[in-house]
């Protein structure tokens, strides 16, 4: 009855045999095909500095009224500009300024990475239910597998510092992205989709002229979700090397720093509701005349 | 491009039929030996959409094709553009079958050689009236400019004039539909298909559109193919009717002809509801007998329907007046005793209606 109360589990020494191997191989793999994958994302890197250089050596005062002329062309709301000008204030004042810089331009290339690459994989879904059908579990693992364990590869593979901490933000942060995509297209209204085939429409005008426009809300609601999940694995990626915000509250975790960490928090926090109420607003902008106002 | 637009194409629909499911293939045979619907849609789970279409629809007409919702007949319009694809038969348009060409081919088609307008407008809600009615000829690749050239002539015949910049959204259905005829329009294709274009409108509005329809069509002469569940707008609209039921033909004709010899039981049962004297014209009840002399000068040109006529002569206080061709010859009498009795619906379709219940 022994098997009834323990697990028949696999032998001890099979299991670490094969742990070991599997270990071995990625190794091989790492000192193998380390140098060219790193060479694959150097312009990566150099997006990735050159962005946080801009951030970091433009004078503060140019930077406000940058970030303040962006969230106005998007939003066209004065209570959203006030808000957003007011929030970067006080982070300057309590001396985050540069290290909030530092993390809004991971999120920026962070974000438009995760677009570059999420909507077209989201348009090829939407067209292919076997595509879908194959994507989607992969989605859920990368939203559900904790964070660390697709850290411990990427880290083998590329070192700790700004890339890997990149691409780490991007698997976390694109499924939304993708998801989206491929629900807003999959909603068009079909009677509109039916005139753009009986004009003569080529797949690609479609795409162009219906198919991405109306789902472009949705879109925008994908991008603002990214953005979100972006912030919230800023304190992880510092773990391996991501300078900003997330640096101090490491640290003040470690140190036990109360003040440190409250502060740095709240920074993330008011750059997390300054990218949300702004791309919302644009979103809703976007969407002023698909409402019905007529019956 | 005139005169491509004073030519319609004709339409040629032969031994079209249309199952839907998973393998339609394998039931046509069955169906054109006589498989009822009934027994393909409960024993082979199949549901045949159309059966033994044939309808010749000559250019420059207005075809309308009526049936009730079910009838087939918004599939039997998607099958002149290939929206649908049929499963066994033709639809030829000048010289080519539809049903035969490739993506490409029918790509071209559908630019150049027909327009669509749609019982649910299906305009897009984020451009603007201008930019709707463009939609063809941007497809097409046509410059900007001889784009908007065309599409603000058409905004304008249409009645929407000076709402250019407006979007859908801020349009009552009417004018939405406007916008949706002036989209298939601008098109300039010689075939121009309705599909329940003035069903979602509300009465007046949908006489409305009828009427900016006729006069368009006066103008343009193309070869319109106009579906709806409505026998009056039928009458109204159609040079040629084809009657829908449970996806087959069950008669085909001009107004007058379905009005005064419906087929069947099904037919008549409509048909008692029409207001006969805005249908049934005055050749159909002229007599050669009764002088001239008689009708007091009274005259009413051939092709004229009874209600018109009856108020010709009733303005004019006279009992007879005389039916004359386009040339101004005499042709027959009429009097208001036969106008009458035409007018109102005869015994037989009460009586077949009252025996079918």
């Amino acid at each position: 009855m022994d098997w009834f109360y323990s697990f028949p589990n696999m032998n001890d020494d099979t299991l670490r045999n094969l742990k070991k191997a599997m270990d071995e191989g990625f190794k091989a793999f790492t000192r193998q095909y380390g140098d060219v994958i790193e060479s694959f994302f150097q312009p990566l890197q150099y997006f990735l500095i050159q962005a946080e250089r801009f951030m970091t050596t433009t004078p503060w005062p140019v930077m406000i009224v940058l970030i303040g002329g962006i969230a106005w062309i998007a939003s066209r709301n004065w209570k959203i500009v006030g808000g957003t000008i007011l929030t970067l204030l006080l982070i300057g004042y309590f001396d985050m300024w540069s290290d909030a810089m530092k993390t809004i331009a991971m999120i920026f290339v962070g974000t438009v990475v995760s677009i570059v690459v999420g909507i077209p994989i989201g348009i090829v879904m939407a067209r292919s239910d076997g595509f879908q059908r194959m994507v989607n579990p992969i989605l859920d693992v990368m939203q559900t597998m904790p964070s660390f364990v697709y850290l411990i590869p990427v880290v083998m593979l590329l070192g700790i510092g700004k890339v890997p901490g990149l691409i780490a933000v991007v698997i976390y942060a694109i499924p939304p992205m993708i998801r989206l995509t491929n629900l807003g297209i999959r909603l068009v209204d079909k009677d509109v989709l039916e005139a753009a085939d009986a004009f003569g429409s080529s797949s690609w005008q479609r795409l162009r002229n219906v198919q991405i426009p109306l789902a472009l809300p949705t879109i925008m609601a994908g991008i603002n979700q990214t953005i979100m999940m972006a912030l919230a694995m800023v304190v992880i990626a510092s773990m391996i090397g991501v300078q900003g915000l997330g640096q101090p509250v490491l640290r003040s975790v470690n140190g036990q720093f109360f003040s440190l960490g409250l502060f740095n928090g709240l920074a993330i926090v008011g750059i997390a509701i300054i990218f949300d109420r702004v791309s919302q607003a644009y979103g809703k902008r976007l969407q002023k005349h698909q409402e019905v106002v007529h019956g | 491009m005139a005169d491509r637009s004073v030519q319609g194409a004709g339409i040629k629909i032969k031994n079209l039929y249309k199952i839907f499911g998973q393998r339609p293939q394998a039931y046509v045979e069955a169906v054109k030996k006589g498989m009822s619907k009934t027994e393909l849609n409960e024993d082979h789970g199949h549901v045949l959409g159309l059966r033994d279409i044939n309808i010749d629809m000559p250019a420059g007409c207005i075809q309308v094709v009526m049936g009730l919702s079910g009838s087939g007949k918004s599939t039997l319009i998607r099958h002149i553009n290939r929206l649908i694809d049929p499963t066994a038969g033709e639809v030829i348009i000048d010289g080519a079958d539809v049903c035969k060409m490739n993506q490409n081919d029918l790509r071209q088609f559908r630019r150049h050689k027909t327009a669509m307008v749609f019982q649910k407008f299906a305009l897009l809600p984020h451009r603007t009236v201008l930019d709707n009615t463009v939609y063809g000829l941007e497809i097409q690749g046509l410059s900007r400019e001889k784009q908007e050239e065309q599409a603000r002539r058409w905004i304008g015949r249409v009645g929407l004039k000076g709402f250019e910049d407006h979007y859908p959204n801020q349009l009552s259905g009417g004018m939405q539909q406007r916008v949706g005829l002036a989209r298939a329009l601008t098109n300039d294709a010689p075939i121009l298909l309705m599909d329940e274009a003035f069903s979602a409108l509300d009465p007046l509005i949908r006489m409305d559109m009828q009427s900016v329809l006729l006069d368009l069509q006066k103008e343009i002469k193309k070869t319109v193919v106009f579906i709806t569940h409505d026998l009056d707008e039928a009458l109204r609209l159609g040079d040629r009717i084809a009657i829908l039921r449970d996806g087959e033909v069950v008669q085909q004709g001009t107004g007058q002809d379905i009005v005064l010899q419906p087929a069947d039981e099904y037919i008549s049962s409509f048909v008692k509801e029409v207001n006969r004297g805005r249908v049934i014209m005055v050749d159909t009840i002229a007599t050669q007998s009764g002088a001239p002399s008689t009708t007091g000068g009274v005259t009413v040109k051939t092709g004229t329907i009874l209600e018109e006529a009856a108020k010709t002569m009733t303005d004019a206080n006279q009992q007879y007046a005389t039916v004359i061709d386009d040339n101004g010859k005499p042709t027959g009498v009429i009097s208001m005793n036969s106008l009458i009795q035409a007018m109102v619906t005869p015994i037989s379709h009460l009586t077949s209606k009252a025996a079918a219940e």
